[in-house]
Order: structure tokens, then sequence, then C-alpha cells
């Protein structure tokens, strides 16, 4: 491309300024991918969330409880190949500050409505064993540094006074994408010692047979309950956890606004940044008109330099988010998923052109309007 | 008197009832008022006058730089007042070459770049460039100085590159504003010397506004703005 080496040429021609625009989109883009990776953290499998699973919680609440009686129910309804179901135990450790998911589950149907879960299959025999038993995701094990056989006690927080458990198990996922530091224990040393919610559980989670027909299980199962007093709300697994997401007080709203302002202000910089670039060469750009180039080359040339400096700027700065991410989880476990994925660094790329793009778009216009004689009586 | 006399086919420039006025606020400056001239191809003209009397205005008219207030320029039978912006730029390209006082040139290009810059716009391969800016760089006497940034050159050279600039891609016609004012005497006198060579040798038509008497004296002829009307002072050499 014969016009390289000018665009170039005019854009180092000042190299501290060239260093602080390109380094601001740097900045700016590192930040967004931390900000993406940290999003999709908290939304926590949200991209592997199963169409062939369906959730199913009371219609008034989450917090609100289903009858157990409903797993049977619903096991001979048609389209349902299985049913499991979970209670959030809401336990503490030590200190609340140590947040984790603690939930039980119904070892008998887990597994085959989760079959991404990989544990030992001796490591699961003691824990069928053990009605105290817990089993732990691999990175909260690595949090606690807990290992199998170590004894752990929760304080409860729905139910009250301490709750032990014995570590039976460690498990890991077949997809990079699920979560790795929950707590799991049984339904049944739960429902045993609970003073109160006897006879109920959390929420049910059902495996469909034909996940093009979800939908109508789905609308099939709201129906059964309807007008029951305990109504249900069948949701995908999907829209489950953005639901679960979204009381988190919104902070994706939050991370969306500070995302927004970076490049709203990243624009403001690059733009006058490109304002005074150009008003410098005005006499220059008059000159190339001059020779022959059109307004709308001169528009181009200008516009390419800022594209090319959200280029270099955003490549760096991703590349960087993109090497931290790679370092693993900085929190040592609450952030469940540390990815930054393909999609987010091109959504983040794509954004800062389009920055520069529009950044470069006032001053190549006003260089396009810039009348050859005014500008060479200046000089 | 006023220089309307060339008839015939090789007639070059053609300018005929130029007006000119600037308005600044609601004064109205009359620059040039229903200026006439004619000038043959090859001809090397030099243009005085007082500063302010719109020398700078007539090149820029003739160039196609700047539309008059009314009147036609017509260059090789062509009328540029007529030309919209964009075929305006394109006949500048191929048609028009610029000096100025201060040289113009792009600092951050090397002198090579800087003369090959026109040539950017046709869609000569990068060989037929090359070759055109080292046969211009050659007619200014600097092939040596290609890899050199405008800041490396002297005032002369530089301004031997912005000559070589303007002829690179080899434009029938070429407008110097006071080229030599900047320069000492011996400088200025090289620069005079290689415009009139590409008039001589190469049949450029040269138009060129000067302050310096001898400068002027190099040229064909010697015209004088006044009240904005050319005034011819004097006529050497013989115009066909
Ligand atoms: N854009 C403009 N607006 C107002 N007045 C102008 C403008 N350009 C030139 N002039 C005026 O027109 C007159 C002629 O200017 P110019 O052609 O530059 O003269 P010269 O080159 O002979 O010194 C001057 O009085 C100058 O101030
Ligand atoms: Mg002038």
């Amino acid at each position: 491309m014969k016009y390289l080496h000018l665009i170039l040429r005019n854009l180092t021609r000042k190299k501290l300024r060239a260093v602080l625009t390109i380094g601001s989109f740097m900045v700016a883009l590192f930040l967004f991918g931390m900000l993406v990776t940290i999003d999709s953290s908290l939304s926590g499998g949200l991209d592997v969330a199963s169409a062939n699973r369906l959730v199913i919680r009371n219609k008034v609440s989450l917090i609100m409880p289903l009858p157990i009686s409903y797993a049977e129910r619903m096991r001979q309804m048609e389209g349902i190949e299985e049913v499991t179901h979970f209670v959030w135990f809401g336990g503490v450790y030590q200190d609340a500050k140590n947040f984790f998911a603690n939930y039980t589950i119904e070892p008998e149907t887990v597994r085959r409505v989760y079959p991404e879960y990989l544990i030992p299959d001796e490591q699961w025999d003691t824990f069928l064993e053990d009605r105290q038993a817990a089993l732990v995701g691999k990175d909260l094990a690595k949090r606690f540094g807990w290992k199998v056989g170590d004894r752990v006690p929760l304080e409860g927080t729905i139910w009250q006074g301490v709750w032990e458990f014995n570590v039976r198990g460690i498990y890991d996922v077949s997809t990079k994408d699920l979560p790795t530091s929950d707590f799991w224990f049984h339904y049944d040393y739960l429902e045993e010692q609970r003073p109160f919610l006897k006879g109920t559980t959390g929420w049910y989670t059902v495996r469909v047979t034909d996940p093009s027909m979800s939908a109508d299980v789905a609308g099939a199962i709201d129906e059964r309950f309807a007008n029951s007093p305990y109504e249900t709300k069948t949701e995908t697994e999907r829209a489950f956890i953005a639901g679960f997401v979204n009381q988190m007080g919104n902070i994706r709203l939050l991370m969306i606004s500070i995302g927004s302002v970076v490049f709203f202000t990243l624009l403001l910089v690059t733009g006058n940044t490109m304002a005074i670039s150009v008003r410098e060469r005005f006499g220059e750009i008059a000159v190339m008109k001059t020779v022959g180039f059109s307004d709308g080359s001169v528009l181009g040339l200008i516009i390419a330099e800022s594209f090319t400096i959200a280029a270099l700027g955003s490549v760096i700065g991703l590349g960087l988010a993109k090497l931290v991410t790679l370092g693993g989880d900085p929190t040592g476990g609450i952030l469940q998923v540390f990815y930054l994925g393909f999609d987010d660094m091109a959504l983040g790329f794509g954004l800062s052109l389009v920055v520069g793009i529009a950044a470069g778009l006032i001053p190549g216009l006003n260089a396009m309007r810039l009348r050859i004689v005014d500008a060479l009586r200046r000089v | 008197m006023v220089r309307v006399d060339c008839s015939g086919t090789d007639c070059l420039v053609q300018v005929r009832n130029l007006d000119k006025k600037y308005y600044r606020g609601n004064e109205v400056i009359d620059v040039l008022r229903g200026l006439n001239l004619d000038v043959s191809a090859g001809e090397f003209v030099a243009f005085m006058g007082p500063s302010g009397s719109g020398k700078t205005t007539l090149l820029n008219l003739i160039g196609g730089l700047d539309t008059p207030t009314s009147g036609t320029v017509t260059v090789g039978g062509e009328e540029i007042n007529d030309l919209s912006g964009r075929r305006l730029t394109s006949w500048r390209a191929r048609h028009v070459g610029f000096i100025f006082q201060m040289y113009n040139l792009i600092p951050v290009l090397t002198a090579y770049q800087n003369v090959q810059l026109p040539l950017l716009l046709t869609g000569l391969s990068k060989a037929e460039r090359d070759r055109h800016v080292h046969t211009a760089l050659e007619l200014v006497g600097l092939a040596d100085r290609a890899k050199h940034y405008p800041g490396q050159l002297s005032g002369g050279e530089e301004q031997r590159v912005a000559i070589a600039r303007a002829i690179v891609a080899d434009p029938t016609l070429l407008l110097c504003d006071e080229p030599t004012g900047d320069l000492d005497r011996e400088t200025g006198d090289e620069i005079i010397e290689i415009l009139h060579r590409l008039s001589k040798e190469h049949e450029k038509t040269v138009l060129m506004v000067t302050h310096d008497p001898l400068a002027a004296e190099k040229a064909d002829s010697q015209l004088h703005l006044e009240k904005g009307l050319l005034v011819e002072a004097e006529r050497r050499g013989e115009i066909s």
C-alpha cells in the first residue's frame, strides 16, 4: 500500500504523543478485557448452560421452596428423562469473606442430569457411604488447601449452628466454562437435621429427552402445578442463571457503565489528539491538496491514521489482558471461570476501531473542508 | 499597457476580465479589477509589484486554487473556473506545479518521498514512479540527497526538492510564488537558473512572482501588477 509510509510517518512525527495515544487505547482495552472476563465469570456457565436442561423454581421467588413430591410427579411426565434437585445452604466457612456456593445435591440423580461433572468412582462411592460427606470443586479445594478426608465445618445462616462435613471427593469438569469452586453435600443430611422447611427442596433441574421440545415440556410442567399452593416457574438453565446473576445487585449494568465511560473518554482523548495533530499540519495538508490529493483522500489518510492508533493500542491491550487471564483466577476462587474468549476480544477490537474511526472523523472533515489558499496564507 | 496580444494556438494561458474581491466584514478589498493576460507555451514570465498588490491571488487563480469573483481563466483551452472541485483537483495534478517561497515540504518525508507525493495519485507502478522521481531530482542536481529529510537540507536544496516535486508529474505550467524570497543572492540565482532551464530546455511555461529585479531580468517578460491590472514593464527575448 503506497500510502502506508505516509500514514506511519504522520503517526510517529511526535513520538511521545503517539506513545501516549496508543497507550490510552492499550489501557482501555486491557480494562475492557478484564471487565468482560469478570462479567462472564459472574454469569458463570451462562455459555455452557445446556438447552436440554430446564430449571424449575417457585413462581413467587427463587428463595421460596418447592415440595419434594414434585420430583416423582415430574418424572412421570412425558419428555422428561431425569429429575434432580438442589437446596441453597448459604453456609459460611470461618469468615463471611470466604464466600463460595454451597448447596445440597441428590446423589441418585445428579450425575445423570449433569454428566459434565467428573468425579473418580472410588471417591463417589465413599461419598455415597458417608451421610456428612461433601464434594468440592478442585479450585475450591485449592483455595483452602482441602484434601480428601479433611473435616470442614460450615456455619449455617438459614439453618443456624455449625454443620460438620467430611471432604470425600474433589470434582473436575469436562468443559472449561463450568465452575469448579462449589461445595456439594447430601440432601438427606440437611433434611434430617433442619428444623423447618422439611419436605421441600430449593429448585429442580430436569433433563429433557428432546431439546427441541424444551418449550413444550416447560409449559407442561408449569401447567401441571398451576393453582397449587406451590406454583412453578420453569425456564431454560441459561435463563435461570442469567436471572440469578441479575440478583447480584446488577453488577453487569455497573460494568457496562464503566466500560462505556472508558470508551467515551477514549473517544474524547483520541479525537482531541487527532484534532491537534491535524491542525498542526494544515499547511502540509494544503500542499497535498495543491499537488492533487482530493478532499476524500485527505479524509481517508487522517482516518487511517487514527484507525492505526486504535488497532495497535487495542491489540497490545487485549493481548496483555489475555496474558493475565492465562495466569488464572487472581482471587483464588471467587471468580469461578476466569477466561477471556476470542469473541469478547474481537468485540473489544471492533469497538476500539469504531472509536478510532470516529476520532479521526471530525479532524478529517475539517482538513477536508480546509481551503488551500487560506491554509497557505497561514504558513 | 495590458498584455493581451497572444493569438494563435500556442497561447497556453488566457485570463479575461479577471475580478477578485475579498470581503472582510463590510469592507470590500478589490484586488484584481478586470485583469487580462496571455502567456504563450514555454514562456517565462515574471510578475512584480508591491506587497499586497495581488500577485499571490493572481497565481492562485491561474492555478485553480481559488475562484475568481468574475472573469475567466483558460489554460490549454480548458476553462478551469467551470471545473467542479474534484475535476479541478485532478486537472491541477496533471497540469500545474507549484513552488512556494517557504518550500512547503513535508518534514516527515524524505526528499525522495516528497517528490514522489504527486505521483502517488497516479496509476504509475513503483518502478515508474522511481524513475520519474530520480529524473526530477537529477534535473535539480539533488540525486544524491534523495534519502535526506528537509531538516537535513539547506534552504536552496529544499527549494530544489520543491521544484523537483513541482515537475515530477510533468506539468505544462509552473507557478512560482517568490521562490527566492527566502534565499540569499547566490542560492536564489541557482534557483532562477533552474527555472530558466526548465522553460528553455524542457518547454515548461513558468509564471514567477518575485520582488527581485535581478531575478525578473532572467524572465522573457516582466509584468507589474498595479491597481488590480497588469502593466508591461519590459519584454526580453522573442516570443512567437
Ligand atoms: N482570504 C483573504 N481575505 C481577505 N483579504 C485577503 C485574503 N487574501 C488576500 N487578501 C488581501 O488581498 C490583497 C492581495 O493579497 P496577495 O495576493 O497576497 O498580495 P501579494 O501576493 O501581492 O502580496 C492583500 O491586501 C491581502 O490582504
Ligand atoms: Mg504574495
